[in-house]
Protein backbone atom coordinates (compact mmCIF):
# COMPACT_ATOMS: atom_id res chain seq x y z
CA UNK A 1 0.00 0.00 0.00
CA UNK A 2 2.49 2.52 1.06
CA UNK A 3 4.99 1.36 -1.70
CA UNK A 4 2.11 2.07 -4.39
CA UNK A 5 1.77 5.74 -2.45
CA UNK A 6 5.28 6.70 -3.09
CA UNK A 7 4.94 5.66 -7.02
CA UNK A 8 2.08 6.72 -7.89
CA UNK A 9 2.56 10.51 -7.99
CA UNK A 10 5.82 10.00 -9.98
CA UNK A 11 3.90 7.75 -12.61
CA UNK A 12 1.36 10.59 -12.87
CA UNK A 13 4.04 13.29 -13.49
CA UNK A 14 5.26 10.98 -15.85
CA UNK A 15 2.37 10.68 -17.78
CA UNK A 16 1.33 14.20 -17.35
CA UNK A 17 4.74 15.40 -18.63
CA UNK A 18 4.35 13.05 -22.17
CA UNK A 19 1.22 14.69 -22.65
CA UNK A 20 2.22 18.16 -21.53
CA UNK A 21 5.17 20.97 -22.95
CA UNK A 22 7.87 19.53 -24.27
CA UNK A 23 10.25 21.56 -21.89
CA UNK A 24 9.35 21.36 -18.14
CA UNK A 25 10.02 24.17 -16.24
CA UNK A 26 12.79 24.59 -13.61
CA UNK A 27 10.42 24.55 -11.26
CA UNK A 28 8.79 21.30 -11.88
CA UNK A 29 11.90 19.84 -13.00
CA UNK A 30 12.73 20.34 -9.21
CA UNK A 31 9.34 18.87 -7.50
CA UNK A 32 10.44 15.68 -10.03
CA UNK A 33 14.09 15.21 -8.31
CA UNK A 34 13.03 15.97 -5.16
CA UNK A 35 10.15 13.46 -5.62
CA UNK A 36 12.82 11.16 -7.26
CA UNK A 37 15.47 11.51 -3.77
CA UNK A 38 13.10 11.14 -1.38
CA UNK A 39 11.44 7.77 -2.84
CA UNK A 40 15.40 6.76 -3.32
CA UNK A 41 16.12 7.71 0.30
CA UNK A 42 12.95 5.89 1.57
CA UNK A 43 14.74 2.93 -0.05
CA UNK A 44 17.74 3.08 1.28
CA UNK A 45 16.35 3.35 4.38
CA UNK A 46 14.81 0.35 4.27
CA UNK A 47 18.03 -1.63 2.90
CA UNK A 48 19.59 0.38 6.41
CA UNK A 49 16.74 -1.32 8.51
CA UNK A 50 17.86 -4.95 6.86
CA UNK A 51 21.70 -4.43 6.71
CA UNK A 52 22.04 -3.21 10.63
CA UNK A 53 19.78 -6.00 11.78
CA UNK A 54 22.12 -8.55 10.13
CA UNK A 55 25.07 -7.16 11.55
CA UNK A 56 23.52 -7.08 15.16
CA UNK A 57 22.53 -10.83 14.47
CA UNK A 58 26.04 -11.69 13.69
CA UNK A 59 27.89 -9.62 16.37
CA UNK A 60 25.62 -10.01 19.31
CA UNK A 61 26.08 -13.85 19.78
CA UNK A 62 29.86 -13.91 18.36
CA UNK A 63 30.41 -10.92 21.14
CA UNK A 64 28.50 -13.33 23.53
CA UNK A 65 25.92 -10.60 24.49
CA UNK A 66 23.34 -12.76 23.78
CA UNK A 67 23.54 -16.98 24.04
CA UNK A 68 24.44 -18.35 20.28
CA UNK A 69 22.59 -21.49 20.89
CA UNK A 70 19.43 -19.66 21.24
CA UNK A 71 19.87 -17.13 17.54
CA UNK A 72 22.81 -19.20 15.71
CA UNK A 73 24.41 -16.37 13.16
CA UNK A 74 23.42 -15.58 9.62
CA UNK A 75 27.12 -16.62 8.43
CA UNK A 76 26.02 -20.09 10.21
CA UNK A 77 22.42 -20.15 8.17
CA UNK A 78 23.43 -19.23 5.39
CA UNK A 79 25.88 -22.14 5.62
CA UNK A 80 22.92 -24.74 6.57
CA UNK A 81 21.23 -22.96 3.77
CA UNK A 82 23.50 -23.96 0.69
CA UNK A 83 24.19 -27.09 2.58
CA UNK A 84 20.35 -28.12 2.40
CA UNK A 85 20.33 -26.14 -1.28
CA UNK A 86 22.86 -28.37 -2.66
CA UNK A 87 21.56 -32.08 -1.11
CA UNK A 88 18.18 -31.12 -2.58
CA UNK A 89 16.36 -31.05 0.75
CA UNK A 90 15.47 -27.61 1.04
CA UNK A 91 13.80 -27.42 -2.20
CA UNK A 92 11.99 -30.83 -1.41
CA UNK A 93 10.61 -28.91 1.99
CA UNK A 94 9.76 -25.36 0.92
CA UNK A 95 8.33 -27.42 -2.57
CA UNK A 96 6.09 -29.66 0.16
CA UNK A 97 5.17 -26.34 1.73
CA UNK A 98 4.47 -24.33 -0.93
CA UNK A 99 2.53 -26.79 -2.61
CA UNK A 100 -0.29 -27.36 0.50
CA UNK A 101 -0.30 -23.77 0.89
CA UNK A 102 -1.42 -23.21 -2.41
CA UNK A 103 -3.83 -25.74 -2.63
CA UNK A 104 -5.24 -25.51 0.68
CA UNK A 105 -5.36 -21.59 0.00
CA UNK A 106 -7.09 -22.45 -3.38
CA UNK A 107 -9.88 -24.59 -1.62
CA UNK A 108 -10.56 -22.18 0.95
CA UNK A 109 -11.31 -19.39 -1.66
CA UNK A 110 -13.18 -22.10 -3.59
CA UNK A 111 -15.06 -23.32 -1.04
CA UNK A 112 -15.90 -19.97 0.51
CA UNK A 113 -17.16 -18.47 -2.39
CA UNK A 114 -19.42 -20.93 -2.74
CA UNK A 115 -20.62 -21.00 0.44
CA UNK A 116 -21.18 -17.27 0.41
CA UNK A 117 -23.02 -17.40 -2.73
CA UNK A 118 -25.64 -20.45 -1.30
CA UNK A 119 -26.03 -17.82 1.87
CA UNK A 120 -26.40 -14.43 -0.60
CA UNK A 121 -28.85 -17.12 -2.32
CA UNK A 122 -30.79 -17.85 0.42
CA UNK A 123 -31.52 -15.48 3.38
CA UNK A 124 -33.34 -17.95 5.72
CA UNK A 125 -30.30 -20.10 5.47
CA UNK A 126 -28.38 -16.92 6.20
CA UNK A 127 -30.17 -16.16 9.21
CA UNK A 128 -30.27 -19.47 10.16
CA UNK A 129 -26.53 -20.15 9.64
CA UNK A 130 -24.81 -16.32 10.94
CA UNK A 131 -24.22 -16.94 14.57
CA UNK A 132 -22.36 -20.36 13.59
CA UNK A 133 -19.89 -19.01 11.12
CA UNK A 134 -19.72 -15.95 13.45
CA UNK A 135 -18.89 -18.54 16.18
CA UNK A 136 -16.42 -20.56 13.93
CA UNK A 137 -14.36 -17.52 12.77
CA UNK A 138 -13.86 -16.35 15.56
CA UNK A 139 -12.54 -19.69 17.41
CA UNK A 140 -8.73 -20.60 17.30
CA UNK A 141 -8.69 -23.04 14.74
CA UNK A 142 -5.52 -24.19 15.88
CA UNK A 143 -7.63 -25.77 18.44
CA UNK A 144 -8.06 -28.45 16.07
CA UNK A 145 -4.83 -29.20 14.77
CA UNK A 146 -4.68 -32.83 17.00
CA UNK A 147 -8.72 -33.74 15.66
CA UNK A 148 -7.99 -33.44 12.21
CA UNK A 149 -4.81 -35.48 12.79
CA UNK A 150 -6.64 -38.12 14.38
CA UNK A 151 -9.55 -37.95 11.76
CA UNK A 152 -7.58 -37.02 8.62
CA UNK A 153 -4.35 -38.45 9.02
CA UNK A 154 -0.92 -37.10 8.54
CA UNK A 155 -1.18 -35.72 4.56
CA UNK A 156 -5.01 -34.42 4.80
CA UNK A 157 -4.97 -32.70 8.15
CA UNK A 158 -2.62 -30.46 6.78
CA UNK A 159 -4.88 -29.63 3.93
CA UNK A 160 -8.01 -29.04 5.92
CA UNK A 161 -6.10 -27.15 8.21
CA UNK A 162 -4.95 -24.73 5.87
CA UNK A 163 -8.69 -24.71 4.59
CA UNK A 164 -10.68 -24.16 8.33
CA UNK A 165 -8.08 -21.18 9.01
CA UNK A 166 -9.51 -19.27 5.69
CA UNK A 167 -12.78 -20.45 4.70
CA UNK A 168 -14.70 -18.41 7.57
CA UNK A 169 -12.99 -15.04 6.80
CA UNK A 170 -13.65 -15.76 3.29
CA UNK A 171 -17.48 -16.44 3.82
CA UNK A 172 -18.05 -13.49 5.68
CA UNK A 173 -15.73 -11.32 3.85
CA UNK A 174 -17.67 -12.38 0.65
CA UNK A 175 -21.31 -12.15 1.84
CA UNK A 176 -20.56 -8.90 2.97
CA UNK A 177 -19.19 -7.99 -0.79
CA UNK A 178 -21.96 -9.13 -2.12
CA UNK A 179 -24.44 -7.01 0.36
CA UNK A 180 -22.90 -4.12 -0.83
CA UNK A 181 -23.47 -4.25 -4.60
CA UNK A 182 -25.27 -1.24 -5.37
CA UNK A 183 -29.07 -2.41 -5.13
CA UNK A 184 -29.91 -0.30 -8.48
CA UNK A 185 -27.38 -2.50 -10.48
CA UNK A 186 -29.67 -5.45 -9.42
CA UNK A 187 -32.69 -3.80 -10.57
CA UNK A 188 -31.16 -3.05 -13.57
CA UNK A 189 -30.61 -6.34 -14.63
CA UNK A 190 -34.00 -7.51 -13.59
CA UNK A 191 -35.66 -4.74 -15.62
CA UNK A 192 -34.54 -6.71 -18.21
CA UNK A 193 -35.84 -9.68 -17.05
CA UNK A 194 -32.82 -11.58 -15.72
CA UNK A 195 -33.14 -14.89 -13.63
CA UNK A 196 -31.29 -14.93 -9.70
CA UNK A 197 -28.72 -16.73 -11.71
CA UNK A 198 -28.52 -14.24 -14.16
CA UNK A 199 -28.34 -11.28 -11.24
CA UNK A 200 -25.75 -13.60 -9.48
CA UNK A 201 -23.41 -14.33 -12.81
CA UNK A 202 -23.85 -10.44 -14.35
CA UNK A 203 -23.40 -8.11 -11.41
CA UNK A 204 -22.97 -9.91 -8.18
CA UNK A 205 -19.28 -11.78 -8.85
CA UNK A 206 -17.98 -9.61 -11.26
CA UNK A 207 -18.90 -6.50 -9.03
CA UNK A 208 -17.27 -8.36 -6.13
CA UNK A 209 -14.24 -9.34 -7.69
CA UNK A 210 -12.62 -6.30 -5.67
CA UNK A 211 -13.58 -7.63 -2.87
CA UNK A 212 -12.58 -11.43 -3.92
CA UNK A 213 -8.67 -10.19 -4.43
CA UNK A 214 -8.63 -8.32 -0.56
CA UNK A 215 -10.25 -11.78 0.47
CA UNK A 216 -7.15 -13.29 -1.35
CA UNK A 217 -4.80 -11.23 0.36
CA UNK A 218 -6.04 -11.78 3.76
CA UNK A 219 -6.07 -15.75 2.82
CA UNK A 220 -2.73 -16.07 1.47
CA UNK A 221 -1.16 -15.36 5.10
CA UNK A 222 -3.75 -17.55 6.52
CA UNK A 223 -3.37 -20.49 4.70
CA UNK A 224 0.34 -20.09 4.69
CA UNK A 225 -0.15 -20.07 8.96
CA UNK A 226 -2.69 -23.00 8.65
CA UNK A 227 -0.47 -25.28 6.75
CA UNK A 228 2.84 -24.14 8.72
CA UNK A 229 0.46 -25.04 12.09
CA UNK A 230 -0.75 -28.61 10.41
CA UNK A 231 2.79 -29.74 9.60
CA UNK A 232 4.07 -28.92 12.91
CA UNK A 233 1.94 -31.86 14.32
CA UNK A 234 1.09 -33.89 11.59
CA UNK A 235 4.34 -33.52 8.57
CA UNK A 236 7.08 -35.76 7.56
CA UNK A 237 8.13 -32.94 5.53
CA UNK A 238 8.14 -29.02 4.86
CA UNK A 239 8.70 -26.10 6.59
CA UNK A 240 7.01 -26.55 9.39
CA UNK A 241 8.12 -30.04 10.08
CA UNK A 242 11.87 -28.82 9.79
CA UNK A 243 11.26 -25.82 12.49
CA UNK A 244 9.83 -28.67 15.08
CA UNK A 245 12.56 -30.86 14.24
CA UNK A 246 15.33 -28.23 14.18
CA UNK A 247 14.32 -26.89 17.52
CA UNK A 248 14.04 -30.53 19.18
CA UNK A 249 17.71 -31.41 17.62
CA UNK A 250 18.60 -27.92 18.99
CA UNK A 251 19.68 -26.84 15.59
CA UNK A 252 18.78 -22.98 15.72
CA UNK A 253 20.31 -23.17 12.36
CA UNK A 254 18.26 -25.16 10.89
CA UNK A 255 15.27 -23.52 12.34
CA UNK A 256 16.52 -19.96 11.19
CA UNK A 257 16.74 -20.92 7.51
CA UNK A 258 13.29 -22.58 7.51
CA UNK A 259 11.87 -19.66 8.69
CA UNK A 260 14.04 -17.25 6.25
CA UNK A 261 12.73 -19.50 3.37
CA UNK A 262 8.91 -19.28 4.74
CA UNK A 263 9.34 -15.50 4.79
CA UNK A 264 10.58 -15.34 1.24
CA UNK A 265 7.28 -17.96 -0.12
CA UNK A 266 5.37 -15.38 2.01
CA UNK A 267 6.36 -12.31 0.22
CA UNK A 268 6.24 -13.99 -3.11
CA UNK A 269 2.49 -14.90 -2.75
CA UNK A 270 1.92 -11.38 -1.85
CA UNK A 271 3.62 -9.76 -4.68
CA UNK A 272 1.79 -12.25 -6.78
CA UNK A 273 -1.81 -11.09 -5.85
CA UNK A 274 -0.92 -7.65 -6.10
CA UNK A 275 0.12 -8.43 -9.37
CA UNK A 276 -3.54 -9.92 -9.86
CA UNK A 277 -5.09 -6.63 -7.89
CA UNK A 278 -3.34 -4.03 -9.74
CA UNK A 279 -4.00 -5.76 -13.28
CA UNK A 280 -8.17 -6.43 -12.05
CA UNK A 281 -8.31 -2.84 -10.31
CA UNK A 282 -7.42 -0.73 -13.51
CA UNK A 283 -10.09 -2.78 -14.94
CA UNK A 284 -12.71 -1.65 -11.88
CA UNK A 285 -11.75 1.72 -12.21
CA UNK A 286 -11.64 4.48 -9.39
CA UNK A 287 -15.07 2.30 -7.66
CA UNK A 288 -12.64 -0.57 -7.01
CA UNK A 289 -9.71 1.28 -6.37
CA UNK A 290 -11.68 2.48 -3.25
CA UNK A 291 -13.40 -0.48 -1.63
CA UNK B 1 -50.41 16.46 -28.74
CA UNK B 2 -52.84 14.59 -31.02
CA UNK B 3 -55.15 11.89 -28.99
CA UNK B 4 -54.78 8.46 -30.41
CA UNK B 5 -58.64 7.44 -32.26
CA UNK B 6 -60.98 6.30 -29.36
CA UNK B 7 -60.64 2.08 -29.73
CA UNK B 8 -56.94 2.17 -28.95
CA UNK B 9 -56.06 2.18 -25.23
CA UNK B 10 -53.56 4.67 -24.04
CA UNK B 11 -50.15 4.08 -23.78
CA UNK B 12 -50.16 3.39 -20.19
CA UNK B 13 -53.25 2.83 -17.83
CA UNK B 14 -52.08 3.18 -14.07
CA UNK B 15 -56.13 2.40 -12.27
CA UNK B 16 -56.43 2.50 -8.78
CA UNK B 17 -53.05 1.36 -7.49
CA UNK B 18 -52.25 1.11 -3.95
CA UNK B 19 -49.56 -0.05 -1.97
CA UNK B 20 -48.77 -1.39 1.35
CA UNK B 21 -45.90 -2.01 2.65
CA UNK B 22 -44.57 -3.58 6.25
CA UNK B 23 -41.84 -3.00 8.45
CA UNK B 24 -41.92 -4.28 11.84
CA UNK B 25 -42.61 -1.31 13.05
CA UNK B 26 -45.73 -0.45 11.80
CA UNK B 27 -47.70 -0.05 8.15
CA UNK B 28 -47.72 2.37 5.94
CA UNK B 29 -49.90 3.23 2.95
CA UNK B 30 -47.28 4.28 0.57
CA UNK B 31 -49.45 5.12 -2.85
CA UNK B 32 -53.33 5.71 -2.12
CA UNK B 33 -55.66 4.94 -5.70
CA UNK B 34 -53.36 6.36 -8.07
CA UNK B 35 -55.24 6.42 -11.52
CA UNK B 36 -53.49 8.08 -14.43
CA UNK B 37 -53.71 7.38 -18.32
CA UNK B 38 -50.70 8.40 -20.34
CA UNK B 39 -51.47 8.90 -24.55
CA UNK B 40 -49.21 7.27 -26.51
CA UNK B 41 -45.84 9.91 -27.22
CA UNK B 42 -46.82 11.66 -24.85
CA UNK B 43 -44.26 13.06 -21.93
CA UNK B 44 -45.28 13.06 -18.33
CA UNK B 45 -43.91 14.70 -15.47
CA UNK B 46 -44.85 13.25 -11.56
CA UNK B 47 -43.79 16.08 -8.92
CA UNK B 48 -43.75 15.39 -5.55
CA UNK B 49 -41.54 16.16 -2.29
CA UNK B 50 -39.26 13.35 -1.45
CA UNK B 51 -40.87 10.05 0.15
CA UNK B 52 -44.44 11.03 -1.81
CA UNK B 53 -44.25 7.43 -3.38
CA UNK B 54 -43.40 8.64 -6.84
CA UNK B 55 -40.65 6.48 -7.45
CA UNK B 56 -42.57 3.15 -5.88
CA UNK B 57 -44.97 3.99 -8.83
CA UNK B 58 -42.38 3.87 -10.81
CA UNK B 59 -41.11 0.53 -9.87
CA UNK B 60 -44.68 -0.89 -10.19
CA UNK B 61 -45.48 0.56 -13.39
CA UNK B 62 -42.39 -1.37 -14.50
CA UNK B 63 -43.39 -4.51 -13.26
CA UNK B 64 -40.83 -5.27 -10.70
CA UNK B 65 -42.94 -4.51 -7.90
CA UNK B 66 -46.84 -5.89 -7.72
CA UNK B 67 -49.24 -3.38 -6.10
CA UNK B 68 -51.34 -4.38 -3.15
CA UNK B 69 -54.39 -3.21 -5.05
CA UNK B 70 -55.27 -1.96 -8.60
CA UNK B 71 -53.55 -2.67 -12.20
CA UNK B 72 -51.16 -1.22 -14.53
CA UNK B 73 -51.94 -1.82 -18.37
CA UNK B 74 -49.38 -1.44 -21.06
CA UNK B 75 -50.57 -0.96 -24.34
CA UNK B 76 -54.12 -2.59 -22.78
CA UNK B 77 -52.18 -5.93 -22.01
CA UNK B 78 -51.69 -6.16 -17.70
CA UNK B 79 -48.19 -5.99 -16.69
CA UNK B 80 -47.08 -8.68 -13.62
CA UNK B 81 -43.49 -8.55 -14.36
CA UNK B 82 -40.94 -6.53 -16.44
CA UNK B 83 -41.04 -6.39 -19.92
CA UNK B 84 -38.79 -4.90 -22.59
CA UNK B 85 -41.32 -2.45 -23.69
CA UNK B 86 -40.27 -0.59 -21.02
CA UNK B 87 -37.26 0.94 -20.34
CA UNK B 88 -35.65 2.32 -17.04
CA UNK B 89 -33.19 5.27 -16.37
CA UNK B 90 -31.79 5.84 -12.63
CA UNK B 91 -30.92 8.32 -11.09
CA UNK B 92 -27.23 7.06 -10.91
CA UNK B 93 -26.04 6.11 -14.64
CA UNK B 94 -25.64 2.50 -12.51
CA UNK B 95 -23.50 1.65 -15.53
CA UNK B 96 -21.32 -1.45 -14.80
CA UNK B 97 -17.83 -0.49 -13.99
CA UNK B 98 -16.29 -3.68 -15.33
CA UNK B 99 -17.50 -3.62 -18.52
CA UNK B 100 -16.94 -1.17 -21.45
CA UNK B 101 -19.22 1.93 -22.84
CA UNK B 102 -20.23 -0.98 -25.48
CA UNK B 103 -20.72 -3.78 -23.51
CA UNK B 104 -23.15 -1.59 -20.80
CA UNK B 105 -24.69 -0.89 -23.64
CA UNK B 106 -25.92 -4.25 -24.53
CA UNK B 107 -26.82 -5.64 -21.73
CA UNK B 108 -30.41 -5.44 -22.36
CA UNK B 109 -29.74 -7.26 -25.75
CA UNK B 110 -27.03 -9.67 -23.65
CA UNK B 111 -30.18 -10.43 -21.06
CA UNK B 112 -33.11 -10.52 -23.38
CA UNK B 113 -31.54 -13.19 -25.52
CA UNK B 114 -31.92 -10.16 -28.56
CA UNK B 115 -29.83 -10.96 -32.16
CA UNK B 116 -26.40 -9.51 -31.07
CA UNK B 117 -25.39 -8.34 -34.42
CA UNK B 118 -28.62 -6.22 -34.57
CA UNK B 119 -28.25 -5.09 -31.30
CA UNK B 120 -24.46 -4.06 -31.35
CA UNK B 121 -24.97 -2.59 -34.30
CA UNK B 122 -27.38 -0.29 -33.04
CA UNK B 123 -25.54 0.27 -29.61
CA UNK B 124 -22.77 1.42 -31.90
CA UNK B 125 -24.89 4.07 -33.76
CA UNK B 126 -26.49 5.12 -30.88
CA UNK B 127 -23.12 5.81 -28.99
CA UNK B 128 -22.03 7.75 -32.08
CA UNK B 129 -24.98 9.44 -32.58
CA UNK B 130 -25.01 11.01 -28.34
CA UNK B 131 -21.13 11.87 -29.07
CA UNK B 132 -19.67 8.82 -27.54
CA UNK B 133 -18.16 7.35 -30.71
CA UNK B 134 -14.87 7.38 -29.46
CA UNK B 135 -15.22 6.27 -25.87
CA UNK B 136 -16.87 2.51 -27.14
CA UNK B 137 -14.19 0.59 -25.70
CA UNK B 138 -13.57 3.15 -22.58
CA UNK B 139 -14.54 1.84 -18.82
CA UNK B 140 -17.16 3.95 -17.34
CA UNK B 141 -14.74 5.19 -15.30
CA UNK B 142 -13.10 7.14 -17.75
CA UNK B 143 -16.21 9.22 -18.84
CA UNK B 144 -17.55 12.28 -17.48
CA UNK B 145 -20.93 12.20 -15.86
CA UNK B 146 -22.89 13.88 -18.24
CA UNK B 147 -20.92 11.18 -20.72
CA UNK B 148 -21.76 8.40 -18.34
CA UNK B 149 -25.78 9.38 -18.24
CA UNK B 150 -25.97 9.46 -22.28
CA UNK B 151 -24.26 5.87 -22.00
CA UNK B 152 -27.17 4.99 -19.42
CA UNK B 153 -29.88 6.46 -22.24
CA UNK B 154 -27.76 4.69 -24.76
CA UNK B 155 -28.13 1.71 -22.70
CA UNK B 156 -31.89 2.03 -22.04
CA UNK B 157 -33.05 2.70 -25.96
CA UNK B 158 -31.08 0.05 -27.35
CA UNK B 159 -33.79 -2.56 -26.95
CA UNK B 160 -36.49 -0.23 -28.15
CA UNK B 161 -38.67 0.17 -25.79
CA UNK B 162 -42.25 1.96 -26.54
CA UNK B 163 -42.25 3.43 -22.91
CA UNK B 164 -39.69 5.02 -20.88
CA UNK B 165 -39.53 5.66 -17.00
CA UNK B 166 -37.02 8.28 -16.04
CA UNK B 167 -36.44 8.13 -12.21
CA UNK B 168 -35.19 11.40 -11.37
CA UNK B 169 -31.99 10.54 -14.43
CA UNK B 170 -30.71 14.35 -13.73
CA UNK B 171 -30.25 14.83 -10.36
CA UNK B 172 -27.22 13.49 -9.45
CA UNK B 173 -25.55 16.01 -11.79
CA UNK B 174 -24.35 19.38 -11.77
CA UNK B 175 -26.87 22.00 -12.75
CA UNK B 176 -25.30 23.01 -15.89
CA UNK B 177 -24.89 19.48 -16.89
CA UNK B 178 -28.49 19.07 -15.76
CA UNK B 179 -29.78 21.53 -18.05
CA UNK B 180 -27.58 20.82 -21.02
CA UNK B 181 -28.70 17.01 -20.66
CA UNK B 182 -31.98 17.54 -20.34
CA UNK B 183 -32.12 19.63 -23.18
CA UNK B 184 -30.36 16.83 -25.47
CA UNK B 185 -32.18 14.01 -24.20
CA UNK B 186 -35.80 15.74 -24.72
CA UNK B 187 -34.86 16.34 -28.44
CA UNK B 188 -33.81 12.83 -28.63
CA UNK B 189 -37.23 11.41 -26.93
CA UNK B 190 -39.51 13.61 -28.98
CA UNK B 191 -37.50 13.51 -32.09
CA UNK B 192 -38.24 8.92 -31.51
CA UNK B 193 -41.90 9.49 -30.16
CA UNK B 194 -41.25 7.87 -26.84
CA UNK B 195 -43.75 7.71 -24.57
CA UNK B 196 -41.80 9.26 -21.23
CA UNK B 197 -42.95 9.28 -17.27
CA UNK B 198 -40.37 11.61 -15.80
CA UNK B 199 -40.54 11.31 -12.13
CA UNK B 200 -38.66 13.94 -10.61
CA UNK B 201 -39.02 16.78 -7.60
CA UNK B 202 -36.96 19.96 -9.96
CA UNK B 203 -40.65 21.41 -10.84
CA UNK B 204 -38.44 23.61 -13.26
CA UNK B 205 -36.96 20.39 -14.94
CA UNK B 206 -40.50 19.11 -15.39
CA UNK B 207 -42.63 22.08 -16.94
CA UNK B 208 -39.66 22.50 -18.82
CA UNK B 209 -39.84 19.00 -20.57
CA UNK B 210 -43.20 17.66 -20.10
CA UNK B 211 -46.68 17.68 -21.92
CA UNK B 212 -48.73 17.01 -18.70
CA UNK B 213 -47.23 17.49 -15.42
CA UNK B 214 -48.98 15.94 -12.38
CA UNK B 215 -48.37 16.66 -8.91
CA UNK B 216 -48.69 14.00 -6.32
CA UNK B 217 -49.35 14.83 -2.41
CA UNK B 218 -47.31 14.23 0.53
CA UNK B 219 -47.72 10.14 2.07
CA UNK B 220 -49.92 8.63 1.61
CA UNK B 221 -49.56 9.93 -2.45
CA UNK B 222 -52.10 10.69 -4.29
CA UNK B 223 -52.97 12.83 -7.53
CA UNK B 224 -53.69 15.93 -6.34
CA UNK B 225 -53.99 18.00 -9.79
CA UNK B 226 -52.59 18.03 -13.39
CA UNK B 227 -51.51 20.86 -15.16
CA UNK B 228 -51.48 20.56 -19.13
CA UNK B 229 -47.79 22.38 -20.48
CA UNK B 230 -48.37 23.86 -23.29
CA UNK B 231 -46.31 27.85 -24.50
CA UNK B 232 -48.46 29.58 -26.93
CA UNK B 233 -45.95 32.55 -26.88
CA UNK B 234 -43.45 29.95 -28.85
CA UNK B 235 -45.53 29.49 -31.36
CA UNK B 236 -47.50 26.37 -32.52
CA UNK B 237 -44.70 23.58 -31.47
CA UNK B 238 -43.08 22.74 -28.56
CA UNK B 239 -40.00 24.55 -27.09
CA UNK B 240 -37.24 22.41 -25.72
CA UNK B 241 -36.14 22.72 -22.31
CA UNK B 242 -34.12 25.39 -22.57
CA UNK B 243 -35.97 27.97 -24.67
CA UNK B 244 -39.60 26.70 -22.48
CA UNK B 245 -37.90 27.86 -19.70
CA UNK B 246 -37.40 31.10 -21.25
CA UNK B 247 -40.73 31.65 -22.42
CA UNK B 248 -43.47 34.09 -20.58
CA UNK B 249 -45.56 31.13 -19.21
CA UNK B 250 -42.90 29.06 -17.34
CA UNK B 251 -42.97 31.33 -14.30
CA UNK B 252 -46.96 30.97 -14.11
CA UNK B 253 -46.62 27.06 -14.04
CA UNK B 254 -44.18 27.18 -11.68
CA UNK B 255 -45.41 29.19 -8.83
CA UNK B 256 -49.20 27.19 -9.38
CA UNK B 257 -47.06 23.91 -8.73
CA UNK B 258 -44.95 25.33 -6.28
CA UNK B 259 -47.63 26.63 -3.92
CA UNK B 260 -49.81 22.88 -4.61
CA UNK B 261 -46.27 21.56 -3.43
CA UNK B 262 -46.41 22.97 0.01
CA UNK B 263 -43.17 22.12 -0.41
CA UNK B 264 -42.41 25.03 3.14
CA UNK B 265 -44.54 22.61 5.23
CA UNK B 266 -42.10 19.73 4.59
CA UNK B 267 -39.22 21.48 6.25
Amino acid sequence: MSSEAAVTPLDRAKSASAAALPTRSPAYERYLGALRRRTRSIQAWQLGVVVVFLILWEVAPRANWINPMLTSYPSAVARTFMVMLEDGSLAKHTWVTFSETVVGFAGGMVLGTVCAVLLWWSTFLYRVLDPFIVVLNAMPKIALVPIFYIWLGDVASIYAMAIAVSVFITILMLYTGFQAIDPDKIKLVRLFGASRWKVLTKIVLPGSVPTMISTLKVNVGLALVGVVVGEFQAAKAGLGFLIVYGSQIFQMNLVMTAIVVLAVISSLLFVAIQALEATTLRRHGAVGATS
Amino acid sequence: MLAPSGSAPPAVAIRDVTLHYFTPERETLALANVSLEVERGEFIAVVGSSGCGKSTLLSIVSGLLAPSGGDIFIEGRKITAPSPQVGYMFQKDTLLEWRTVLDNVLIGAELLDLDMGVARRRAQELLRRYGLGEFMHSLPHQLSGGMRQRAALARTLCPEPDLLLLDEPFSALDYQTRLALSDEIAGILAAEHKTVILVTHDIGEAISMADRVVVMSRRPGRIKSEHRISFPSFGSSRPGPLEARKCLEFAGYFQTIWDELDLHQAQ
